[in-house]
């Protein structure tokens, strides 16, 4: 089963890092293949930028994306850039805050996480990526939520794991309550 | 980063990450480079982790001193390596002429990009894979890897420096962008490393001629300070190392530059075959464009159609006996490449007209699409 995941936002915000540690979640933790494609260049370092992340059982031969069927955006200007492209039945998590005019296309299913405003306040926005994680293994189930969280812990910086915990666990609470409908957010 | 030379263990890296780590691995001590992307990272890598195993890392001016440097630290008795991308690569072509003919062992990675001159600059091509044969003047036999995973960045980068040691001479890893920034698994185990020595003289110092072949064509080299007679000239030279400007000693220097590649190829080259056995129609990839050639092939035998794929491990020297036997077997071959038409002019001309050769060009900045590839080898049937 090809699973095709788009990370979206600008640059700053943690996503070529997110990708990263959800390629490795599923090539090193799941003993799946995975690959990462990160958008390079300026567009990384302040512009709209992209990871995609394509995961397989098998071996994987073309590496890139065709239609991603889960969308993680995390700005308006990503939103606009990539969310035309989905597969039918996709499911798309957006930066609550931080997407505000959006259309409901149809066959798609969207998820609004506030996840710069959980990251600030368990004490730094720069974890926000992290939340988005935990509410994507919350929602999906693209990859193990152990394996996610045992990647996440082993490539943050030293001294940093304690709010990255919280923020994957605080993510996937979110999550989980968005896919019971406990909080407003389709 | 690690203290390790060899970093065992799985990791998640990209192929200029994993080409560093093949060097290390393979023994590299000495980096000589100049920052261009899409090669950077191999450069940024090597100069955090060259101290750390005790080797040394020099960024230099230019791309021309990178080379030179690099033939300077082989000389100097060390593994060495550079690596850049087709602008930089071009301007290492005269001193890869000077490694040639001066039989010195190094690696260089290009990691192409859309060509030419400066081209895209952050985007995949495999325009450069001619240069690497004929770039610098002259004749001389030569040895390439085509990667197509960051896995593979670091073990063909392995292999480079080890047939660079066996048979004294620079050696390419001829990857791209698109490998060299992509990340993936990439498995690092210690003790299947294995490492070609130096071939150091094992005879008396007078008794020691430089440029003196064994039998499998290839001399034996000295390092300066160890006793022995070290000479390094770019004119043609006899087997003491000095000039000799005659037609004998060019034909004995240059005749045995390309019979030592020539003459090995059982062991240099290396290609993978894929569904061959009842194969009608054919691909031939190499690089980047192979993962895409998979896909197409996937395809077509879902679709019942009998196809097979020939991956070339190594573009030079290009396997042309293989070649020759397939094109006798089949209906038609398809040459995907990310330029607009190179290796596919060696196949066509190791086919000799048996079959029908299609090239199936892209301009650089992509990959093919699978379907693209699939519809050449529809139309060869």
């Amino acid at each position: 089963m090809r699973k095709e995941i788009r990370f979206g936002g600008f640059g700053g915000q943690g996503i070529i890092s997110a990708g990263n540690i959800t390629g490795k979640a599923a090539s090193i933790f799941e003993d799946k293949n995975a690959v990462l494609i990160q958008s390079y260049g300026p567009e990384a370092r302040g512009g709209a930028c992209s990871a995609d992340v394509v995961i397989e059982d098998e071996k994987i031969d073309y590496p890139q994306i065709k239609v991603p069927e889960i969308l993680i955006l995390m700005s308006q200007e990503a939103y606009e850039k990539y969310s035309g492209e989905i597969k039918d039945g996709g499911i798309m998590l957006l930066e609550k805050d931080l997407v505000e005019e959006v259309e409901q296309p149809g066959g798609v299913k969207q998820y609004k996480v506030p996840a710069t405003k959980i990251a600030e306040d368990l004490g730094h926005k720069i974890v926000a990526n992290v939340v988005m994680l935990g509410a994507l293994v919350a929602i999906t189930e693209a990859v193990d939520r152990a394996k996610m969280k045992e990647s996440v812990l082993s490539s943050v910086p030293e001294g940093t794991e304690d709010l990255n915990e919280r923020a994957f666990e605080s993510g996937y609470e979110y999550g989980s309550k968005l896919i019971k409908e406990e909080v407003p957010g389709r | 980063m690690s203290d390790e030379a060899i970093m065992t263990g799985k990791h998640f890296m990209n192929g200029d990450e994993a080409c560093a780590e093949g060097a290390l691995a393979a023994g590299c001590r000495f980096f000589a480079g100049y920052p261009i992307t899409p090669q950077s990272e191999i450069a940024e890598r090597m100069s955090k982790r060259m101290p750390e195993v005790g080797g040394r890392f020099i960024q230099m001016e230019d791309e021309l001193s990178s080379i030179a440097a690099v033939l300077g630290g082989s000389w100097g008795g060390s593994r060495a390596m550079t690596a850049t991308s087709g602008p930089g690569f071009s301007l290492m072509m005269e001193n890869i002429g000077l490694g040639m003919m001066t039989e010195t062992p190094c690696v260089i990675a290009n990691i192409q990009r859309g060509s030419p001159s400066t081209g895209l600059p952050t985007a995949v091509g495999q325009g450069d894979m001619m240069q690497a044969q004929w770039g610098s003047h002259g004749d001389y036999g030569v040895i390439a890897y085509a990667p197509t995973s960051p896995q593979e960045m670091f073990d063909f980068t392995v292999k480079a420096f080890n047939k660079a040691e066996q048979y004294m001479m620079p050696v390419f890893v001829m990857a791209d962008e698109k490998i060299g920034h992509m990340r993936e698994r990439v498995e690092i185990d210690e003790s299947k490393v294995e490492i070609y020595p130096r071939r150091k003289p094992e005879v008396d110092p007078d008794e020691f001629k430089p440029y003196e072949p064994d039998d499998d064509l290839v001399p034996r080299m000295a390092s300066a300070g160890e006793g022995y007679r070290v000479h390094v000239t770019g004119l043609t030279h006899n087997q003491q190392g000095y000039p000799q400007l005659d037609v004998e000693t060019q034909q004995e220097k240059v005749g045995r530059l390309v019979d030592k590649v020539d003459k090995n190829k059982d062991d240099i080259v290396e290609l993978d075959t894929i569904g061959i056995e009842d194969a009608e129609v054919l691909i031939v990839s190499y690089g980047m464009a192979f993962r895409t050639a998979m896909g197409a092939y996937k395809q077509a035998r879902e679709k019942g159609i009998k196809a097979g794929i020939v991956r070339l491990v190594t573009v030079w020297p290009f396997p042309e006996d293989e070649i020759k036997e397939f094109s006798k077997q089949v209906k038609g071959i398809v040459v995907p490449e990310i330029n607009l038409g190179q290796m596919v002019r060696e196949v066509e001309r190791a086919s000799a007209g048996n079959t029908e050769v299609k090239l199936v060009p892209h301009p650089g900045g992509g990959l093919h699409e699978p379907e693209q590839i699939l519809e050449s080898l529809e139309a060869l049937l």
